[in-house]
């Protein structure tokens, strides 16, 4: 058991820093938050640096374009980009951490060819459409409808919650094609075009002020068959499959993150009280990142995430509660105006979502304490 | 990086395990430490595992065991020692609480200047009638005599570190013995007519229970591989660290545990009270979680006059 780096990691390493302390200071000016135009034009610019650079879909097999780095050069690969502070993912999210894994676990050759270098290019904006109105925790519940006509299904609903719906091109939808089937096998899983006639989008403005994500409308959309991933009714055992990608590595980078948001920080703690918190707090933060390094090295081994990945995201989306508690005590009245100090206060607005987002902590703990402590399952009605 | 137990580490855990299972159960552990029971485990291999050629990874897994079993004993002091040894630290004339002193040959003191060396016949005190837990005895020792200096101020610093590994090691035991306690009989018990491990209320414990566990046990891990090498991180943050979540984790489901188990949680015969005082105990011993807190802060980027 070690925690060393192999030399050929190490020299990823290298060369990574060096590329980025050239590429970063190239960088245009980042947009205004509500302009997503400018926001998408922004984020994709950097994909396409990432692409021409080699570093584009880092853990993605060699065979669809990407890397084909090992679990721990993607984590030297988020360390190293949140520490020399280079832009998020942003708008790649959903392309890069859920559709575009999708694809090449699920898709068709012609699907692959389709959107899977367009993705690693930034030419291709994904949003998404799992949630509704009445499946939220309960995904499985969703209700937007489609029948098939022909070589179509014609889509009736509602999605909420759609990441990036303003400026996405494609959207990952899931939709009930068998209303009589159990729940969990009459579920189909789309690509929607954005462009089809009959979405209509509403952004829906969060506790920030401002829009990622959007509500989505879907009248008689006619989606062509080609669109979808997987067998008809096969939709849920495909989302678990995205899902899985997002619970293993999606939060790497926030994790990182977040140390640095605690360095940041701590100029600014001197209460003796709130400093022994910051202590606490950057401790249990070093316990989950070396969580994490355990559970990429049982990735490394086995090809699947550990159970650790379950943990991982409970673990840490509920310490950033704590950390955006503690920025508001210390912050003191400066907390009046969001950006009068630092970005503390949005951090903390932003960072309510973390226990909500990619199922809540509560059924995350239902998850661990059925699937990894083999605790009896809750009776259902 | 290969940070998991190798297949030998998978053995020395599998091993120790099911030695303790089959010497030191709960009847045996009960009766307390004795001469028997460090012989046995001095045969076992227990105290001699870096002479042995053991690394700190692997003396981690061990007493992460020897928690899991709830052992008592000074177990600790005695890591490299051919005697029953305990070590804490003070100084000369300091009031301490001296553990296991009836058992102890020796006791280990380290200061500023150094370890000191006190044999055990000099040590004078009362013995607490009603100790916390009662497999851990406990003397009152009005004034710690000065003893012999053995060993440097780095020697001391580093057997201090050694000595807080070892002991985190020994929490995150207690705190996955305290999570498959509480999986056991959440799955056993039932109310309402079904196991109470199928409600989330109680379900949601265990699972903050079990992440409790997990994440102490990377990070003491994580701590051991930087002590074994240390250009692969920071040594003293993450030994401050893993005291800190181990301690956190032992107590917490020592807390817990007592609350999945109810009204017997709260009963002499149920062992989770035996665990929860052995982690209040350790929590005591170099360094509590706060102390370490605050000297992890101490590395963190500090405040100037001028900010703000």
């Amino acid at each position: 058991m070690d925690l060393r780096y192999s030399d050929v990691d190490e020299a990823f390493r290298a060369r990574l820093r060096e590329w980025l302390s050239s590429e970063l200071p190239k960088l245009p000016v980042q947009p205004a938050r509500d302009d997503w135009s400018a926001r998408r034009g922004w984020d994709t610019d950097w994909q396409r640096r990432l692409f021409d650079a080699g570093y584009a879909g880092i853990n993605w097999p060699k065979e669809f374009g990407g890397q084909g780095a090992t679990p721990s050069q993607h984590l030297v690969f988020l360390e190293e980009t949140t520490r020399a502070r280079a832009p998020y993912v942003g708008v790649n999210f959903v392309g890069l951490l859920h559709a575009g894994p999708t694809i090449i676990a699920e898709g068709t050759d012609a699907q692959k060819t389709d959107h899977l270098a367009n993705i690693l290019r930034g030419d291709e904006v994904w949003c998404q459409g799992f949630s509704e109105p009445q499946a939220g925790s309960d995904l499985a519940a969703v209700r937007t409808k489609a029948v098939l006509d022909g070589d179509h299904y014609i889509v009736t609903g509602q999605k909420i919650w759609c990441s990036y719906g303003q400026i996405g091109d494609y959207g990952e939808l899931l939709v009930r094609t068998d209303p009589d089937a159990p729940k969990h096998k009459g579920i189909t899983w789309l690509m929607l075009p954005m462009d089809l006639p009959g979405i209509e989008i509403r952004p829906l403005k969060t506790v920030l002020g401002s829009s990622e994500f959007a509500e989505l409308f879907l009248d008689e959309v006619r989606v062509p068959v080609s669109c979808r991933i997987g067998a008809e009714n096969d939709g849920w055992r495909v989302t678990n499959v995205t899902l899985a990608f997002e619970r293993g590595t999606a939060f790497v980078s926030e994790m990182v993150d977040a140390l640095r948001l605690i360095d940041d920080l701590s100029p600014y703690v001197t209460d003796p009280a709130y400093r022994r918190e910051l202590g606490h707090l950057a401790a249990e933060m070093d316990g989950i990142w070396a969580l994490t390094k355990r559970n990429v090295t049982q990735a490394a081994r086995t090809g699947v995430m550990g159970p650790g990945s379950m943990m991982i995201k409970y673990a840490y989306s509920e310490l950033r509660q704590r950390l955006g508690e503690l920025s508001m005590k210390v912050l003191e009245r400066d907390v009046l105006a969001i950006d009068a100090v630092g970005e503390f206060v949005e951090e903390r607005l932003r960072t309510l979502a973390l226990t909500i987002a990619a199922g809540t902590s509560q059924i995350q703990k239902n998850i661990i304490g059925e699937r990894v402590l083999g605790l009896p399952k809750e009776p259902r009605p | 990086m290969n940070f998991d137990l190798t297949d030998d580490q998978v053995a020395l855990r599998d091993g120790i395990r099911s030695l303790l299972i089959g010497r030191f159960s709960m009847e045996r552990v009960r009766e307390g430490f004795d001469r028997s029971m460090f012989d046995e485990l001095t045969e076992a291999g227990v105290f001699s595992l870096r002479a042995d050629g053991f690394s700190w990874a692997d003396s981690v897994v061990v007493y992460e065991e020897l928690g899991r079993a709830c052992v008592p004993g000074p177990l600790v002091g005695s890591a490299g020692a051919d005697a029953v040894v305990d070590v804490i630290e003070g100084r000369s004339g300091d009031a301490v609480w001296v553990e296991h002193l009836a058992s102890l040959d020796r006791l280990l003191t380290l200061g500023h200047d150094g370890i000191r060396e006190i044999p055990a016949a000099s040590l004078m005190g009362a013995e607490a009638d009603w100790p916390l837990d009662p497999l851990t005895p406990a003397h009152r020792v009005e004034s710690l005599p000065a003893g012999e200096l053995v060993g440097s101020a780095s020697e001391a610093s580093q057997l201090l570190n050694e000595s807080t590994l070892l002991t985190a090691a020994q929490q995150v035991g207690l705190a996955s013995a305290l999570v498959d306690m509480s999986v056991g009989y959440a799955i056993a018990r039932e109310q309402f007519g079904r196991p109470i491990g199928s409600f989330q209320a109680v379900k949601h414990m265990c699972a903050e229970m079990a992440v409790k566990a997990e994440v102490a046990r990377a990070a003491v891990q994580a701590a051991a591989c930087i002590m074994d090498d240390p250009d692969t991180g920071d040594m003293m943050r993450s030994l401050h660290g893993a005291k800190i979540v181990a301690g956190e984790s032992a107590i917490m489901n020592g807390r817990t545990a007592t609350q999945v188990y109810g009204g017997m949680g709260f009963t002499w015969e149920v062992d989770v009270h035996l665990y929860l005082k052995r982690a209040w105990v350790l929590e005591t011993r170099f360094g509590s979680a706060d102390t370490h807190a605050d000297a992890v802060a101490e590395m963190l980027p500090q405040p100037e006059r001028s900010q703000r």
